[in-house]
Formats: C-alpha cells, sequence, structure tokens
C-alpha cells in the first residue's frame, strides 16, 4: 500500500512537471509570436481576430487533451509495479 | 505582464491557476466554472465586458476536454443536447446584445455583478435546500449497487422530482422522447425554454452558464444528474463557441488570456471529470452549494473594494 502511494505520487509529481514545462514553453511562444499579430487584427481585422480566436482555442482544447491523456497513461502505475 | 487586447496587467501564473481550479471544478460538476473565473478575472482588473467575453473563450476550450471524458463515461444525452442548440444560441445573442447596450452606459460592472451574485445565491440556496430534503427522504447511509450492475453513484434521486413529472405532463406539441435519460415524453417548447434561459446566461454572464442549465436540466427536465453533467458540458462547446464569436466581434475577448487559462484548465479537467465516478447525485450536488457562494463573495468584494483597473 505505501508503496503504491509512492509510485502514484512519483507519477503524479513527474506528470505535472513535463505538464507545467510544456505548458510554460507554449504559452510564452504563444505570447511571443501571436500576441502582436493577435492585438492588430483585434483592432483592425475584428472578423479575422474572432475567426482566429475560435480556431485558437479549440485547437488548443484538443492539443492539450492528446498530451494530458498520454502523459497520464505514460505515468500511470501499472498493476504489476 | 500585459495583455495589449484588454490591456489589462495580470500575472500569467495567477491564470494559470485560476484555470486549473475551474477546469477541476467543470469536470467534476459539468459546470464551466464561470461562477469563479468571472469574478477571479474582474478581480485581477480585468474590464467586465472583456470578463464575459474572455470566460466564454477558455471555457470552449476546457469543455471539449471534459465532455469526450463524459462521453466516454456514457453521460452525454447527444439527442438533448443536439435539440438544445437552436434555443441555447438564440439565448446567447440575447445575452450578448444585452452586454453591447450596457457597454455604453458606466452601469455595466454593476448591472453584470449584481445580476451575477443574485443568481449565484439563489442556485446555492436552492441546491442545498433541495440535497438536504433528498437526502432526508432517502437517507444519508451509503447505498448498494443495483441489481444491473448500476455504479451507485449512477442512481439518481430527487425530492423536487415532482415538478419534472408535471413538466413531463405539460400537453404543449410537439413532443420529443429522451431515452438516454430515461424520459418517455416532454414537450420541445420546455427543452427550448430551458435551452435559451441557460443561453442568455451565458451570453450576458460569460462561462458556460451550467450553473442555471444544470439545475434547470435536473430538476425542471428531470435529466439524471450525471448525464444532466456530461450533456451540460456538450451544450457548453456549443453556448460558448457561439459566443466567443459573436463577443470577438463586438470586442469582448481577449483570447491571450483565455489561451493561457486554459492551459491549467486542461489538466483540471481531466481530474475533475474522473472524480464524478465516486460521489452519488444528492451528495454530487451538495459538493457543489459552496462554489456559487465563493464566486458571489468574490464578485461583491471586487464591486465594494472597486476595480483594479479604475
Amino acid at each position: 500500500m505505501h508503496k503504491e502511494l509512492r509510485t502514484s505520487l512519483r507519477s503524479f509529481f513527474i506528470g505535472r512537471f513535463i505538464y507545467a514545462a510544456l505548458v510554460a514553453a507554449y504559452y510564452f511562444l504563444v505570447l511571443h509570436f501571436l500576441g502582436g499579430w493577435l492585438a492588430h487584427w483585434f483592432h483592425e481585422e475584428r472578423r479575422l481576430y474572432a475567426a482566429m480566436a475560435l480556431v485558437l482555442i479549440v485547437g488548443q482544447g484538443i492539443l492539450l487533451e492528446i498530451v494530458t491523456r498520454s502523459l497520464m497513461e505514460l505515468l500511470k502505475p501499472r498493476a504489476e509495479d | 505582464m500585459t495583455f495589449l487586447i484588454s490591456g489589462t496587467h495580470i500575472d500569467p501564473v495567477y491564470l494559470m491557476a485560476v484555470g486549473f481550479v475551474v477546469g477541476m471544478l467543470g469536470g467534476f460538476f459539468g459546470v464551466g466554472g464561470s461562477f469563479l473565473a468571472g469574478p477571479a478575472l474582474f478581480a485581477a482588473g480585468v474590464p467586465m465586458n472583456f470578463v464575459v467575453g474572455t470566460d466564454l473563450a477558455h471555457i470552449v476550450g476546457k469543455s471539449i476536454v471534459a465532455a469526450r471524458k463524459h462521453r466516454t463515461l456514457g453521460n452525454v444525452d447527444v439527442k438533448l443536447g443536439a435539440i438544445m442548440v437552436v434555443g441555447t444560441i438564440a439565448g446567447v445573442e440575447a445575452g450578448a446584445q444585452l452586454i453591447q447596450a450596457l457597454k455604453r452606459t458606466a452601469r455595466i460592472d454593476w448591472a453584470v455583478g449584481v445580476t451575477f451574485i443574485l443568481v449565484l445565491l439563489g442556485i446555492s440556496g436552492f441546491m442545498g435546500w433541495e440535497s438536504v430534503k433528498t437526502l432526508k427522504v432517502f437517507g444519508w447511509a451509503k447505498r448498494k449497487p443495483g441489481k444491473a450492475g448500476t455504479h451507485p453513484s449512477k442512481r439518481d434521486q430527487s425530492a423536487v422530482a415532482h415538478i419534472a413529472k408535471r413538466i413531463h405532463s405539460l400537453n404543449l406539441p410537439p413532443f420529443v422522447s429522451l431515452p438516454a435519460s430515461g424520459i418517455k415524453r416532454v414537450s420541445l417548447w420546455v427543452i427550448l425554454g430551458v435551452a435559451f434561459f441557460g443561453g442568455f446566461f451565458s451570453g450576458f454572464l460569460g462561462g458556460g452558464a451550467g450553473y442555471i442549465r444544470m439545475p434547470c436540466l435536473v430538476y425542471l427536465l428531470g435529466v439524471p444528474t450525471h448525464i444532466a453533467v456530461g450533456t451540460d458540458l456538450f451544450e457548453i462547446i456549443i453556448s460558448a463557441s457561439y459566443g466567443t464569436v459573436t463577443h470577438a466581434l463586438k470586442g469582448n475577448v481577449d483570447i491571450l488570456i483565455a489561451l493561457v487559462m486554459h492551459t491549467g484548465a486542461a489538466l483540471g479537467a481531466q481530474i475533475g471529470a474522473t472524480f464524478t465516478q465516486f460521489l452519488g447525485g444528492p451528495r454530487l450536488r451538495m459538493a457543489f452549494i459552496p462554489l456559487p457562494l465563493i464566486g458571489a463573495i468574490i464578485m461583491l468584494h471586487g464591486l465594494l473594494a472597486g476595480h483594479p483597473a479604475k
């Protein structure tokens, strides 16, 4: 029981660490490269901005779900451990 | 850091943390979490019109994750969700138009804020009363697994089930049946009315308005709580997607804030949806009660203390 708990906690923290690193890298990239463009579209091309807003949030939703699920599967403590 | 679109200065870690908390609650209770996300954004200095629009946008991404999880658990009534889309979209547009009208006045913070608080207090009070009554009638003891192999948490009881029965007997054609929710016959207009009501609050207060739609599905339509949770999330994707586009066109969405918040929410939603398997209907509803109250307190504090951006 004690070993199981330790394995679960270790997997949990490794998972959170990898996820945090991926997400941090991702959002700095997004903020850095897209920030200016999005602000420009918001002020000048509102229709393009609205379309991009939906595409970005849906795309991110799908992408992060795949990443999160894969990480959870990968780090789930196995029965034989 | 400064978010150029809304012109607000917020720490991205704060946004991620807010996203994580509302993501977990969203996955667990089937609500978008705007009862906390909205007040949290307002408290951080985001203007009220951006609070409404941005919250809607962040919820699109989060609901995709949680709805998919609930679909695999068999908690989504696709037929009910598809019917509700029409009423939801009309409601969202009505709510967004009202925000647009209020934007021209100086009273938008108070109008939205006070409505938010009243709605949250009402929901919390009603759900508290109903859950206690149900648990008194049906007992607080843990129930044994059903004969058909149903997980105990999936079987549902409600002390106000007679309201749904009365609504089912309304003679207002056309009628539809919802086998996935165990409803033999209900007026189409009732479903559209519930959808419009939820959509209106989604467009007016932001988020998916699951805090309105979920109780309506359970108490008015008689949908089992777990199906209501999953179907509500499915509906939130539609209402929030439409709301994102219409609010973005009206200049009420800072998509960068939404993207950062969503990174925390994606993880929280996975964890929250998994936990729904361990609580029964009345207990699940009871666990929900303090959350709108917390949102109401944050919003009240924001309104009384003055908006940080001002």
